[in-house]
């Protein structure tokens, strides 16, 4: 019997079948750790790096297993971005984002409650994370200000005075019925500094707390903490042992990827999964460039989500092992190779370089054609990074993947070799 | 390139298009519809996106101003259409063309670094590299505005003719198109007497087919159109297929048909997308006989609602015709049907008139995407159910159905 079936029957009780895995064979219920008998998710570690903090695992969620690392996509609002959810799913996606404040505003929960959710809604059969609206009012909407209550902010589409309060958060998130829900903290830019910090870290622990009485669903839906205090080492320890108090499924690493130096970045990152449990998923927030996920990835942490592979595409941005090909360029107007001659995607499978080139100039399939590329490049690079680390083989891929990228080892960004050192994987 | 015609039927001509493409395997059924594209892809299409859509046409549309838009013909192969035939246009029907830039000698069309003048011979050299299954010939089609002289009508006939004279020249000299067959276009404006020379002379010619031009819907009224076509069709060999730029609208098309005309555009289910419509007019005659008149009529035979027509100002495009819904109207935010009950296609199959209106209310590519296909998947079963009509006698039926929409609420 599959693994993924019995974890489910044992761990969490669900109406709708997972559809069985055909990617593993996983024989054992030994190494499954029971995240909590209650949350509607199991966390299996396949494999870990003996060198490094890298780990494989098997996260099974309600509607399907995710195999970790994972890159998440972002669907915003709703949608992957002229993506049909077919294509999605044949690029092998397990998990993406749906984005609360935006589909909060448009359509509204209600809507999207009595569309049977936001799977109802959009058609997405796999597993959706919600983040909790926090992110955007602070970095979107003017004039936000924050209170012990909630978040009081001015909707940009008809000028009406909101309060989104840890509740009201958990309350759409129920709405759209994502598989993770993410906690309404207090978001401070990483860039800020002084007490402000201190405050905004305190106060996003009782928010947790009133975010997880406030979960109408906990046999359904995860409720993820997301650990704060900004780049101050002490904060974030103190964050840390309050949080792990908390029975949660799962962590989510906050309050960095907003411009802050990358040599603090990596600290706090490599901090914070030093004092997360083994046994929960590691969710490091708005990390994106393969870079970024790699070095991460060595340093612990199991999910990623980031708008950039997207975003980027629709600039006309197609990512690559080497870099990127910035494909509005006149240098590709002949250029008759596939994006990436050894990418599988159906992009590279069928179009050249040139095509994309002069259709980036009529259509939006252009648009389309690069996104599934983008989204193509970063689930396959977590594949390999996965399998890598299954075969115990993940240092000699970091050092493959670091020449790859980078012309020459003086090339190679210090913070990176550095974060890498910290975890006895030496590119250089 | 052949046509075989099975039947005339008031009008109507039903057939084949046989012989198409590089080994004569390809045909096409008539009356019947090319596929339309933009730099030689279907807008917002992806190859997935593209073949959810059953019976697509096997002639595909491309025009000479993508040559410029794409700077090198090999591109339609890395198109994905290299297994596809090829009718190449002048221009794209969905632009509306500048007037003002013909000439004796040349006609204009628009690339991405501006207007390009094209002589016959620049032309020719054009349709050598893209190598179309067929092509129309350079023609003088600026006749469609109001009040165009008779004396400017003359010389689009004129120099349409002596365009279609040198092409046909260095048509016969061209290796590359060998296998190709050149259209002639028949010109005129809105003047009888000079659609009926247009259309003897370029008959004279040996030529494969021929395109009407300059009856597009601004150009002229219906019943103008409709006189004009048949006294055109009439002086055009039987034998040969005719196709019409700029027709696309329902009504329009069947009254062309009738008047005598094959082959149609695809540009209209992609105006219809970008205006944030839906096609949603009935074309159905035949409901299932076991459902008729007991359970509600699933099968296309009730579409919902009427349109949201009368009310053009609540967001609604001037453009916008009975034959359509308007997606982005608040009345879809919690309506849960699909966009027409009983379409077979990715989007109805699928989705909810709520979901495509969030993303077209969100500005979302998906929006252009789904509806895109909805509307090339109504506007072929549209066609099909056409010749359906015609081959079982029931024409009248079936434009009392597609009509019926046209005579108020």
């Amino acid at each position: 019997m599959n693994d993924s079936q019995v974890n489910r029957t044992s761990l969490f009780k669900m109406s709708a079948p997972i559809p069985s895995s055909t990617h593993e064979c996983e024989d054992s219920m030994a190494s499954v750790k029971a995240v909590s008998s209650a949350a509607p998710l199991a966390l299996r570690i396949v494999a870990e790096c003996p060198v490094s903090k890298a780990r494989a695992c098997t996260l099974t969620l309600p509607h399907c297993a995710v195999y970790t690392p994972v890159f998440m996509p972002v669907g915003t609002q709703g949608t992957l971005k002229g993506i049909t959810v077919d294509q999605l799913e044949d690029l092998d996606c397990q998990i993406c984002l749906g984005n609360t404040y935006h589909l909060g505003m448009r359509p509204g929960p209600e809507l999207i409650e009595k569309a049977n959710g936001l799977h109802g809604f959009m058609k997405w059969n796999r597993n959706l994370l919600t983040d909790s609206g926090g992110f955007q009012m602070v970095s979107l909407v003017e004039l936000s200000e924050v209170t012990e209550e909630g978040v009081k902010f001015r909707s940009p589409y008809d000028g009406k005075e909101i309060l989104l309060t840890p509740e009201q958060s958990i309350a759409i998130q129920n709405s759209l019925g994502s598989d993770i829900m993410m906690q309404l903290d207090d978001v401070v830019s990483s860039t800020v500094k002084g007490p402000r910090v201190e405050e905004a870290m305190h106060r996003s622990v009782r928010w947790l707390d009133r975010c997880i009485a406030a979960n109408k669903n906990p046999d359904r839906q995860n409720l993820f903490a997301i650990i704060q205090g900004g780049l101050d080492a002490k904060l974030r320890k103190a964050c840390l042992d309050e949080m792990t108090k908390r029975d949660v499924p799962g962590f989510a690493i906050g309050g960095l990827s907003g411009g802050e130096e990358k040599d603090d970045f990596w600290k706090m990152v490599t901090l914070s999964t030093d004092h997360l449990p083994r046994e929960k998923p590691r969710y490091l927030m708005g990390v994106g460039y393969a870079l970024d996920l790699v070095v991460c990835v060595a340093l612990g942490c199991d999910m990623f989500d980031c708008v950039f592979p997207t975003r980027t595409a629709r600039f006309g941005s197609a990512l690559v092992p080497w870099g990127s090909l910035q494909l509005k360029q006149k240098q590709y107007a002949r250029d008759f190779q596939p994006i990436d001659p050894d990418c599988q995607c159906p992009t590279c499978r069928r179009h050249s370089r040139a095509y994309l080139h002069a259709l980036f100039k009529s259509d939006t399939a252009a648009l389309h054609h690069i996104t599934i590329h983008n989204i193509s490049y970063q689930l396959a690079l977590m594949r390999s990074v996965r399998q890598s680390i299954i075969e115990q083989r993940f240092p000699e891929f970091v050092k493959a993947f670091m020449k790859r990228m980078f012309a020459s080892g003086e090339q190679y960004p210090s913070w990176a070799v550095e974060a890498l050192q910290s975890v006895n994987i030496d590119v250089r | 390139m052949r046509l075989e015609l099975s039947r005339a039927v008031q009008g109507c001509r039903l057939g084949l298009l046989t012989g198409l493409g590089n080994t004569g395997q390809h045909s096409l059924e008539v009356p019947g519809c090319l596929l339309y594209t933009c730099c030689a892809t279907v807008p917002h299409l992806t190859q997935d996106t593209l073949h959810t859509l059953r019976d697509l046409p096997s002639v595909t549309q491309v025009s000479v101003d993508m040559y410029f838009a794409v700077h090198h013909m090999l591109m339609v192969s890395y198109a994905g259409l290299h297994d596809t035939v090829l009718f190449c246009s002048l221009h794209d029907s969905a632009n509306s063309i500048p007037a003002g830039h013909v000439t004796n000698k040349t006609v204009s069309v628009w690339g991405s670094g501006g207007r390009i003048e094209l002589t016959a011979a620049r032309f020719m050299a054009i349709q050598a590299a893209i190598q179309p299954d067929f092509y129309q010939s350079m023609a003088d089609g600026e006749t469609w505005q109001a009040g165009t002289s008779r004396k400017r009508v003359r010389k689009a006939v004129d120099r349409t003719l002596a365009h279609l004279d040198e092409c046909l020249v260095l048509h016969q000299k061209t290796q590359e198109l060998k296998q190709s067959e050149i259209f002639g276009v028949v010109e005129g404006g809105d003047i009888l007497e000079e659609r009926l020379r247009s259309a003897r002379e370029t008959a004279k010619r040996p030529v494969g087919g021929f395109v009407l031009d300059g009856f597009h819907s601004a150009a002229m009224d219906q019943d103008v159109r409709v006189q004009l076509i048949k006294a055109t069709s009439a002086e055009l060999p039987q034998e040969k297929p005719r196709l019409v730029l700029g027709v696309g609208r329902p009504d329009e098309v069947i009254s062309c048909v009738e008047a005598g005309v094959d082959l149609f555009e695809s540009f209209f289910p992609f105006q219809v997308t970008e205006r944030g419509c839906a096609l949603s007019f009935n074309y159905n005659i035949d409901p299932d006989p076991e459902t008729a008149g007991t359970s509600t009529p699933t099968v296309l035979e009730f579409n919902g609602e009427m349109p949201a027509v009368k009310k053009l100002n609540s967001n609604g495009d001037e453009n916008m015709t009975p034959y359509e819904m308007n997606l982005k109207d608040k009345r879809y935010h919690d309506d849960f049907r699909p966009l027409v009950e009983g379409c077979s296609c990715y989007c109805c199959k699928k989705h909810m008139r709520s979901y495509v209106h969030h993303l077209l209310v969100t500005n979302e590519l998906l929006g252009g995407v789904l509806l895109m296909l909805h509307n090339m998947a109504h506007y072929l079963g549209f066609f099909k159910s056409l010749r359906e009509a015609i081959t079982s006698d029931r024409l009248q039926d079936f434009k009392n159905r597609v009509l019926h929409c046209r005579e108020g609420d």
